[in-house]
């Protein structure tokens, strides 16, 4: 690229003014803007959440990427066909999922067993993007704690029952239209 | 009161004042930082972080102490004492209130009372400080702002304010100005944190140091925003003088209340200047090295110069009670300096017929 290539924009500095030339307006006009701030802080508008005490608010927590759920249908039953994509699209490898013939009609596998290791995740949330029957979904719990590695690891039973924790406060993607483009559920 | 035990008591009182205000002072600075930055700060230790002085003190006490391998071990353990030694002796010249009534006599609340070359003392020792190396030239500024007083003693010079009810800064502007930015480069705070530059180095010469050690260095930072900040509040804002409230009052007829209120006036005066030094230091950029040097030698110095100059025919021409014509004058010379740098400072920018670089790809 030639310097008079007609796509460089070239960009001159701002001529300074009287006041900037003597530093001194730039400097009170700096000075102001930190009273500024500094008063709406006392009155009360500063950015700090007391967390433990006091809960974080999410703009949109259907899109935050936190713990996984899994899914359940009408009947109460895991969603999860047990196709093994989002464990293919897992950058981390850390879906272990081990599928078996389904007992039911509509069908033909499900997962046996369903473990993510919460320690590996990244949280980059490639494994809902994957699934084609949106069985695993990342709510917005954030403050995952756990005493020991083996409590990290989460199996279906538990994944199943972060489903039951926040269902009410998160619907699930597929069944509020704009949010999620998600394929609609059997 | 013998003669020995008063100075004992006064610095006694001073050293111990000093302490608990530096440790209350880290935690203040800590509270605007956050504010300006939209946060809460300190808070958990104690109701809003009172406590927290506390706690910083446990764990300077409580870390390791390294000595490097290859320090001069004397040196290394001699020179957080002196930086702070030289900071609290500073000290012992400042008046920190009037005069308390006393057996039918007075005293002054002056660790070193009378010193007439009492603001000389300060900057001499000042600089003795490693912060004062590099900037020492600007302190050295400092002398021209004061012949104006007629005297280096920080008793009569509040005296002189309290009694005229003229405070120094108006009739001074010139001085004023010089003397604060002298006063921020002495005290190696943001504007002028060249030799120390916190945020992006690991921190400059005390960067070896650990636990209290280091906090010997950072207490001395703040012993120094003290100085500042009550030699600016005695020269140029009366010092303990408040109109009303806090007047002059001649040593015959002092009283408790008034030395109280003297007292109060001054701390009052002095936390409001290190709230502005603090209040610059989280506001303002660091100033580049060459500009830092172009303001020191292009507008600092002539300032001085100027400043001397003006004084000097007040002093020979006017009658010493004539403050406003002194306070007209002053701040004409500050209007001419104004005037003089908008026409002359070079275009700052890139000119507009510079063509761009030519660079080979
Ligand atoms: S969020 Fe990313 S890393 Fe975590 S399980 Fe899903 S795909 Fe794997
Ligand atoms: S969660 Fe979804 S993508 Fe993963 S195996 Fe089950 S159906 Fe397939």
């Amino acid at each position: 690229m030639k310097p008079d290539d007609k796509q460089i924009k070239w960009v001159k500095e701002p001529k300074l003014g009287l006041s900037g030339r003597m530093y001194l307006g730039p400097l009170l006009d700096g000075l102001a803007t930190t009273a500024r701030h500094m008063l709406s802080t006392a009155r009360g508008d500063g950015m700090t959440c007391q967390f433990p005490e006091e809960r974080p608010k999410f703009g949109n927590p259907l899109i935050y990427r936190g713990v996984h759920r899994l899914n359940k249908d009408e009947q109460g039953r895991v969603k999860c066909v047990a196709c093994f994509l989002c464990a293919t699209a897992c950058p981390a490898h850390c879906i272990d999922i081990i599928g078996t013939q389904s007992p039911w009609e509509d069908r033909e596998k499900y997962p046996q067993s369903f473990v993510i290791d919460e320690l590996r995740c990244i949280y980059c949330g490639m494994c809902e993007e994957a699934c084609p029957v949106d069985a695993i979904e990342l709510t917005a719990l954030f403050d995952l704690t756990g005493a020991s590695r083996e409590e990290m690891i989460f199996d279906k039973e538990k994944l199943l029952s972060v489903y039951d924790a926040t269902i009410e406060q998160e619907p699930m993607r597929s069944r509020q239209g704009a949010g999620g483009q998600g394929h609609s559920a059997s | 009161m013998s003669s020995w035990l008063e100075p004992l008591i006064k610095t006694g009182l001073v050293v111990a004042i000093l302490n608990g205000a530096v440790a209350y002072l880290v935690l203040v600075e800590r509270k605007v930082a956050a504010y300006i930055q939209d946060r809460l700060g300190p808070n958990r230790v104690g109701p809003w972080g009172l406590l927290q002085p506390l706690a910083d003190g446990a764990k300077f006490i409580f870390k390791e102490e390294i000595i490097p391998a290859g320090a001069d071990k004397v040196l290394f353990l001699i020179a957080p004492v002196l930086i702070l030694a030289t900071a609290m002796v500073t000290f012992a010249t400042i008046p920190f209130g009037n005069l308390i009534p006393w057996k039918g006599g007075t005293i002054t609340l002056t660790a070193a009372p009378n010193m007439d070359i009492g603001l000389l003392f300060v900057f001499a020792i000042g600089s003795l400080g490693v912060y004062g190396v590099v900037l020492g030239g600007w302190a050295s500024n400092n002398k021209y702002s004061f012949l104006f007083s007629g005297s280096l003693n920080m008793e009569t010079i509040i005296a002189r304010q309290a009694q005229t009810g003229w405070w120094w800064f108006a009739v001074q502007p010139l001085a004023f100005g010089v003397f604060l930015v002298s006063g921020c480069a002495e005290s190696t705070r943001l504007p002028f944190d060249l030799p120390e530059c916190e945020q992006e180095l690991v921190g400059g010469y005390h960067t070896e140091y650990t636990a209290m050690k280091f906090g010997m260095f950072a207490f001395a930072e703040y012993l120094h925003m003290i100085t500042v900040a009550v030699l600016t509040v005695i020269l140029f804002f009366g010092g303990w003088h408040f109109w009303g409230i806090a007047p002059y009052t001649a040593p015959e007829n002092v009283t408790w209340l008034g030395a109280v209120m003297h007292i109060v006036v001054l701390t009052v005066k002095t936390l409001m200047m290190i709230f502005f030094f603090m209040w610059i230091r989280w506001s303002w950029p660091r100033f580049r090295y060459d500009q830092l040097m172009s303001m020191a030698w292009k507008t600092m110095i002539p300032l001085g110069v100027l400043n001397l100059l003006v004084c000097a025919v007040c002093q020979e021409f006017l009658d010493p009670a004539d403050m406003l014509t002194r306070c007209v004058l002053g701040w004409l010379a500050v209007g001419g300096c104004v005037l003089y740098a908008a026409m002359s400072a070079a275009p700052q920018g890139r000119a507009a017929d510079v063509s761009p670089p030519v660079r080979p790809l």
